[in-house]
């Protein structure tokens, strides 16, 4: 294989050297231009019928000799309608946009192809500047504008991230996270330590486009990584005449949602109601009873101000050097106190061209430092439970703060006592505790492009990227505060974390691409192989030590490097007949180091087919049809994010750190413990299958598509237990099981009105996608309940209450059943004895039919345009999904008392609940507090003024207002119906963002 | 021809480029990187790693993994919920009339609590289980790698007489979890040194068949093991391989159907012959220096622990913390800063002993094993879940104070080590068999072992018993062991566990007690192991 790459391009090369021939030839000149009478560069010219070829340059002329003054040339250049002219015709050539397909370039894996021949089922999305408010991370730009594209937002804070399902989750166990490529560099899948998000460090205004890929005919050109669809992210070039442009934002982030704790008399009320008057509870109530009223939540929000500021630059040095610089800063404070973000991004592209445009380059060097000061998110819960009887601050006696006692913040317990097992003041979970990050991060690319001279069909491609980042930060308790004083190691002192974290990835890609079209057979091929090879590499140190300013107390050291490897081989052939039949057959062969040898290699095919029906003579001149183009698919796609280690086949030993250690006599030993491992491990398998239908009506007045898919994952990473005792761990990670997706998008897009003064642009997107597991352990046993799912509930020790089971969607809750009174109120610690065995046991728990996936959703996007003025808004819903309230079941009793030394607030579920008992386990997973958590929500609502040709005629641009998270309507009673494991605790709420923003363009 | 020349050149240096940037294949071979990561070769090279191998073994019953308290070996359950010895305590103590849990969110302790436990997932259940084959399999891999062959081949020859002693005691640990496997779950599946690692699935030969071969593994090691009292602290002795004999032959008939009470006499001898003595003071056996106090001369067998270097929110710390009270930790000082609200007697263990005043604090009792809280307390639960401060009282026998009224190194995690086997249980367990029928000691001898417990108690002769029966003998048991890990087992062997001979508060679910199916004299296979490896059959009464 190693001697086959070496000899490809060899080969390639004696092909090219034999092609020329010199004759008696005609000379001809001339200028190619658009229809503003602009010279065109780079335009092909080729003689008709055969391989001769020049291209114009950058005056937009050309020279060529052709072999008899009969010849005919063809003009041709990327979104421009080609143009076949004699010879008398040709010293001034207008070629004309090709308007309908402008912009419909598609960038596809490894190259790029016209939307009108693109088979697979691919959404682009250019993110227009102007409905959209404070947006810090670039997915945010996504959110509901694509069928079949489930995008959950991060929490409340600063710089979170938001997950992204593309066609349902292909995995239960690895990651279902998409692949995301930057400028031809695939990401590693935590590409920057420190930061909530992956993307979180690319400014969004860089970004010229999103190419999603959502069927396997167009991932599977990624192979391995293909199986959760894949986005391309490209950024924006530099641009023929120089240009300045200035976009500012200026935002506030509220607070929208606090929960309804109980007031100090609602709480005493309540306590009173729980347990009798001189009991020995109460009395014991009575005297941890305090006097304030605190309202917490109202303590530890603040409105957050936020401002992103960018300037580009862009324009061509010297009529050969195209280049864009773009500098950014965003800024932002959280909603939450002492939380904030920054970010600075400069960015720089120079595509110049050389060889008389044979050899184009592009080099991208992108840079962002991200600081972070994390809040404890942990102080929203702390605000909605801490008891409101009791002040913000200890007090002396002549009412000064006591900052000798837990640094001045009121806590419970005393200095020699503190309360191990209460919550903690949320105030001084904000401001006792810090938790810093700055994160640099360099991603360069260099793109070399070349067409082969005298063999212009021939494209050779070499791609070398780079991604570098390095996140370092701290974060610990302050001196004195109630967390250092409950320190059993370093009381009073408190301890920090130190870390530092390093990605290293790197890729080189190299591909020959060879287009040629045979007039003979009406016939077009474009067909590309080419080689891949990534490396990504890890090191994580972190030290954990005491807070002495002198000599600290090291508890615990570790630094952990790792990396993985990536090599691959991939081809594609585009054949095109007639202009309407079309045929896309793709290969990668995946090489990772993740696997043992035998399993190392993956092949990953895909073919699909498209009938361009508006060409055909019955709907060729249809009035009303414009396009439609039906599409078949297929592909096969894998998965090897496991979200393990890195060598998860290998046998390991590891060692213990200092925490575990076991005594002979007076010596202490570290431990030397086998790790588990599965030395069978091999790829996820996904194959899909797609039809889809692209229509355009009216002249594309009204465009859009059904796709209808199904998906089907084998050999699925599967966390499994294994026989007890055969291993080092009782679970391993293998390939057992398998599920399936099926699904059906739909989008349209319509222009309802345009005309002079006024334009109503809308969009409109549903998505169906049903997930079910099939298969999941080697022997099918009917009673087996499944594998216990999603995270642990937050009362007593946890366990968890979602399954995933054969037949079910995942992540299907699992409990007990409710049993109600007459008038429709459940009866505390009453559930169904379902088994009838006359005790309520783990047996009676059962699998609802419910889910946190979203049977339906749905976007809506809208863009009003009246003279200088437009208003746009995003909307999207979520229908059948559910979410576990686990925050309610954890706190459904007014009997929360626990007898030890402190007290914790309720909040209105009580009331609701009417329990005032304390619960039975089982009533903490009762299906009661599964709820329909289905929403509609509108994302975004902008406002908008453009002007133009104001001061010397030489200024325009654009004075816009919007609104961030305007309305939510569910019947979900919790916080937020939006949390995207279906396990509702302690989420930071999303505020809503009011911005104002101005765009200058010079 | 330029143009040719031109294009040979950027295409050889673009394809030259690109290859030499990519070294290929060779770059699929990856190894760890991690300095803590080693592949088996690497991880024997040094001499220091045999000894951390077999460390790793017996730490499995003190700590559940290699990061600390939060840390586990065994994933889908509760780190400090499933450590080994809290896991072994809660089926051995809470299911019985020792011990009631207040803990209302979590699922086992009703289960356990009421004896209702089924085959869906118990973290008990499935902590002592796989913790305790966890142990099996450590040890075979241990046995594997450490073969004379393998020593001499990685250039460590001199150190076979050392690991030679390893070995053995690594089969000891192995036979220690074996048999707490045939005591809780009768016929868990077999595995030894000479089976494969991984996609395999093992087999059960039965319970007597299984103890056949732990007691053939104990008998084989015993001889050569180092002497009573020889080894270092925490390390495995011919002492700790005796009693665990004598342990397995005073259960035999159990386990077997065939009693073995001369034999465990014969143990039981070997083991008082040993160089044992008993604590002076009862209460230091359960203290923070128990290690170094004249406490140490009673332990044959401790699982160690420290607090700053052998952490668990299971062990001792659960023995210390589950037993206060959060609100009254002031007043009680346990040497942590730890108190959850968890365990106390039931009476039925409170009414083992007499109290010369009954309404103090510290109920007092002229027997001093009675050591015990109940301040606002009443004797009687009526209702175990989340009414530990009003019903039951507190046991306060396990401490992290000194036996000079210090306090341990860590604020919450103890420094006392757990007595796993000591003196005056085979003290006992000779009494027992005696009584039951065995010879090689006389019915003098035993009376006169178990009134050396009962002097040591009173602080005076006026405790002493002058007959021995088997009601007295159990009870006996309680006052001297009681918590201490081995109730459930004991009375199971007198018949007293299921069925309604014996009734106890909330046996049975129910606050008098109601007889129990004869199936809960065993807890079932986890039913995660039973899909996983088709080859187990389920114990009786239990169905999947």
């Amino acid at each position: 294989m190693k001697r086959l790459l070496k000899v490809i391009p060899m080969l390639l090369l004696m092909i090219v050297a034999t092609g020329i021939n010199a004759q008696q030839r005609v000379s001809v000149s001339g200028t190619v231009v658009d229809a503003k009478n602009l010279p065109l560069i780079g335009v092909a010219v080729v003689e008709k019928g055969t391989r001769n070829g020049v291209e114009t340059n950058l005056d937009g002329k050309y020279s060529i000799s052709v072999s008899s003054s009969n010849s005919i040339l063809v003009f041709s250049y990327l979104g421009f309608i080609t143009k076949e002219v004699s010879l008398k015709d040709a010293s001034v050539v207008v070629l004309n946009e090709d308007t309908q397909l402008l912009s419909e370039v598609v960038v596809i894996g490894y190259g790029q192809v016209r939307k009108k021949d693109a088979t697979g089922a691919i959404t682009v999305i250019k993110p227009e500047q102007l409905n959209r408010g404070a947006v810090t991370s670039p997915q945010e730009l996504l959110v509901g504008k694509v069928a079949g594209v489930q995008i959950t937002p991060g929490d409340g804070a600063p710089g979170s991230g938001p997950t992204i399902r593309i066609r349902g989750g292909a995995s239960l166990k690895a990651s279902n996270d998409p692949l995301l490529v930057i400028d031809g560099i695939p990401l590693a899948n935590d590409a920057a330590p420190g930061m909530r998000n992956a993307l979180a460090s690319i400014n969004p205004n860089d970004i010229e486009s999103f190419t999603i890929l959502k069927d396997a005919s167009s991932t599977a050109i990624y192979g391995s990584r293909g199986s959760n669809g894949v986005i391309i992210i490209n950024t924006k070039k530099g641009s023929k005449n120089f240009k300045l442009d200035y976009s500012s934002t200026y935002s506030v982030n509220q607070n929208i949602k606090t929960l309804n704790a109980l007031s100090a008399s609602e709480f005493k009320a309540k306590l009173e109601e729980a347990y009798p008057a001189g009991s020995t509870v109460a009395n014991a109530i009575a005297a941890l009873m305090g006097t304030y009223d605190t309202d917490w939540q109202k303590e530890i929000y603040q409105l957050g101000l936020s401002t992103d500021q960018n300037i580009n630059l862009s324009g061509t040095v010297a009529k050969v050097l195209p280049y864009r610089i773009s500098l950014g800063l965003n800024k932002q404070n959280g909603t939450l106190k002492t939380s904030s973000f920054d970010r600075y991004t400069a960015s720089l592209t120079l595509t110049p061209a050389f060889l008389k445009d044979h050899l184009k380059v592009n080099g991208n060097l992108k840079f962002v430092n991200n600081n972070n000061q994390f809040a404890d998110g942990g102080a929203v819960g702390a605000a909605v439970f801490f008891d409101p009887t009791k002040p913000m601050y200890n007090y002396n006696q002549d009412g000064t703060i006591n900052t000798k006692l837990f640094n001045g913040y009121y806590n419970w317990g005393t200095i020699q006592n503190p309360n191990t097992l209460s919550g903690t003041n949320p105030l001084s979970l904000l401001h006792d505790k810090y938790d810093k990050s700055t994160t640099n991060r360099v991603i360069g690319v260099l793109e070399l492009d070349y067409v082969v001279h005298n063999f212009q069909d021939l494209r050779a491609h070499l791609n070398v990227g780079f991604d570098a980042a390095l996140g370092r930060g701290k974060n610990g308790v302050m001196w004195n505060s109630f967390q250092s004083i409950k320190d059993a190691d370093f009381k009073s002192f408190g301890r920090s974390t130190t870390w530092r974290n390093l990605r290293r990835n790197q890729v080189l890609d190299f591909y020959l691409n060879y287009v040629k079209e045979i007039d003979a057979i009406k016939s077009k091929i474009d067909v590309m192989g080419g080689y891949s090879w990534q490396k990504v590499f890890k090191q994580d140190y972190s030290k954990e030590a005491s807070n002495h300013l002198y000599n600290p107390v090291v508890k615990k050291e570790t630094t952990f490097p790792t990396e993985s490897a990536l090599l691959s081989f991939f081809g594609r052939l585009n054949y095109t007949l007639m202009d309407r039949y079309l045929l896309t057959l793709t290969f990668r062969n995946d090489g990772s180091s993740r696997f043992a040898k035998e399993n190392r290699w993956g092949m990953f095919p895909s073919a699909a087919l498209a009938w361009q029906m508006n060409k055909e003579s019955f709907l060729k001149d249809s009035k009303v049809v414009s396009d439609l183009k039906l599409k078949l698919g297929y592909g096969v796609t894998g998965q090897q994010e496991l979200l393990l280690n890195d060598y998860p086949y290998i046998p390991l030993y590891n060692m213990s750190t200092v925490n575990s250690n076991y005594l002979f006599g007076s010596t202490f030993y570290s431990l030397l413990k086998p790790t588990g491992y599965d030395p069978n491990l091999k790829w996820e398998e996904t194959t899909t299958y797609n039809i889809g239908l692209d229509f355009g009506f009216f002249s594309n007045r009204i465009t859009g598509s059904v796709d209808v898919y199904k998906k089907e994952t084998k050999d699925l990473l599967n966390e499994i237990d294994i026989a007890a005792g055969t291993n080092f761990a009782n679970r391993i990670v293998t390939n057992i099981g398998s599920l399936k997706n099926d699904g059906i998008e739909f989008n349209i897009n319509a222009i309802a009105i345009e005309n002079k003064e006024m334009s109503w642009e809308i969009g409109f997107n549903a998505t169906w996608n049903q997930t079910e597991i099939t298969k999941l352990t080697a022997s099918n046993n009917p009673n087996y309940l499944g594998v216990e799912a999603g995270d642990n509930l937050s009362s007593g020790t946890g366990g968890t209450i979602q399954r995933h089971v054969v037949g079910y969607k995942p992540n299907t809750f699992f409990v007990y059943q409710q049993v109600y009174d007459v008038n429709g109120n459940p009866i505390q610690n009453l559930v169904v004895d379902r088994n009838k065995d006359g005790q309520i046991t783990e047996a009676d728990r059962y699998l609802s039919e419910y889910s946190p996936t979203p049977k339906y959703y749905l976007g809506l996007n809208s863009m009003f345009k009246y003279k200088k003025f437009d208003l746009g808004f995003n909307m999207r819903a979520n229908i059948g999904n559910y979410i576990f309230n686990d925050f309610a079941a954890a706190n459904s009793s007014a009997a929360n008392f626990t007898n030890q030394g402190f007290l914790t607030n309720m909040v209105d579920v009580v009331y609701k609940t009417g329990f005032i008992k304390t619960n039975a386990p089982q009533q903490l997973k009762s299906d009661y507090f599964v709820e329909d958590a289905s929403f509609v929500k509108m994302d975004n609502l902008t406002l908008g003024y453009n002007f133009s040709k104001v001061l010397l005629d030489r200024l325009s641009g654009r004075l816009s207002f919007s609104v961030q998270n305007v309305f939510t309507i569910t019947k979900y009673s919790g916080m937020d119906p939006e949390v995207f494991n279906g396990i509702d605790k302690n989420i930071w709420p999303r505020p809503r963002i009011y911005t104002l923003g101005l765009t200058l363009n010079f | 021809m330029l143009d040719n020349m031109k294009n040979t050149k950027i295409l050889i240096t673009i394809a030259v480029a690109s290859l030499s940037l990519t070294s290929c294949f060779k770059d699929l071979d990856l190894k760890p990187l991690d300095e803590n990561t080693y592949t088996v070769d690497r991880a024997y090279s040094t001499e220091i790693s045999y000894t951390q191998g077999l460390a790793k073994i017996y730490s499995v019953m003190a700590i559940s993994g290699q990061d600390g308290a939060g840390s586990t070996d065994i994933t889908g359950i509760d780190p400090g919920n499933s450590q080994f010895l809290r896991s072994l305590w809660n089926l051995q103590v809470v299911t019985t009339d020792e011990c009631k849990n207040a803990w209302s969110g979590d699922s086992w302790v009703p289960e356990l609590n009421n004896n209702t436990w089924s085959t869906i997932k118990n973290e008990s259940i499935d902590g002592v289980y796989y913790r305790a084959m966890f142990i099996v399999a450590l040890t075979n891999e241990y046995l594997k790698q450490t073969t004379d062959d393998k020593l001499n081949s990685r250039g460590h020859s001199a150190l076979i007489p050392t690991v030679t002693k390893y070995r053995l005691e690594a089969r000891f640990m192995r036979a220690l979890a074996y048999s707490v496997l045939i005591d809780t779950y009768g016929n868990p599946p077999f595995i030894t040194e000479n089976d494969p690692i991984g996609s395999y699935m093992p087999s059960q030969i039965g319970r007597a068949k299984l103890f056949e071969y732990v007691e053939k593994e104990l008998l084989d090691i015993e001889s050569k093991l180092v002497a009573p009292r020889a080894n270092e602290w925490g390390r495995a002795d011919q002492g700790a391989a005796w009693t665990l004999l004598a342990r397995l032959y005073l259960n035999a008939k159990v386990y077997t159907g065939t009693a073995r009470y001369t034999d465990c006499i014969t143990y039981c001898k070997k083991v008082i012959a040993g160089g044992y003595s008993l604590a002076p003071n009862y209460a230091h056996l359960f203290m923070a220096d128990n290690n170094t106090s004249a406490a140490k001369n009673e332990i044959i067998f401790p699982i160690v622990f420290d607090g700053n270097k052998i952490p668990t929110w299971g062990g001792m710390t659960y023995l210390v913390a589950s037993s206060r009270a959060g609100a009254e930790k002031s007043s009680v000082n346990n040497g942590t800063q730890q108190a959850w609200d968890g365990n106390r007697s039931t009476e039925k263990l409170v009414d083992k002993f007499t109290y010369t005043d009954p309404n103090a604090d510290y109920p007092v009792s002229s027997d001093k094993r009675a050591i015990f809280y109940g301040k606002g307390r009443t004797k009687t639960i009526e209702n175990p879940l989340s009414t530990f401060t009003k019903q039951g009282w507190s046991v306060f026998k396990f401490t992290n104070v000194t036996s000079t009224g210090g306090k341990g190194a860590h604020n919450d995690f103890p420094d006392t080590d757990f007595p796993f086997f000591r003196l005056a249980d085979v003290y006992l367990m000779l009494a027992e068999a005696v009584v039951k029928g065995g010879t090689g000691a006389t019915m003098a001898d035993a009376i006169g072992y178990v009134n050396q417990l009962r002097g040591r108690a009173y602080g005076n002769a006026t405790g002493n018993i002058s007959s021995l029966d088997e009601n007295f003998i159990l009870d006996e048991r309680s006052r001297e062991l009681y918590w201490e890990g081995t109730r459930r087992s004991d009375l199971i062997r007198f018949g007293k566990y299921t069925g309604g001979t014996y009734l106890w508060p909330f046996k049975g679910g129910q606050p008098q007690g109601v007889a129990i199916d004869a199936r809960y004299n065993l807890f079932p296979i986890p039913v995660s192991d039973m899909i996983s490896n088709p080859n187990l059959v389920q114990n009786d009464g239990y169905t999947n």
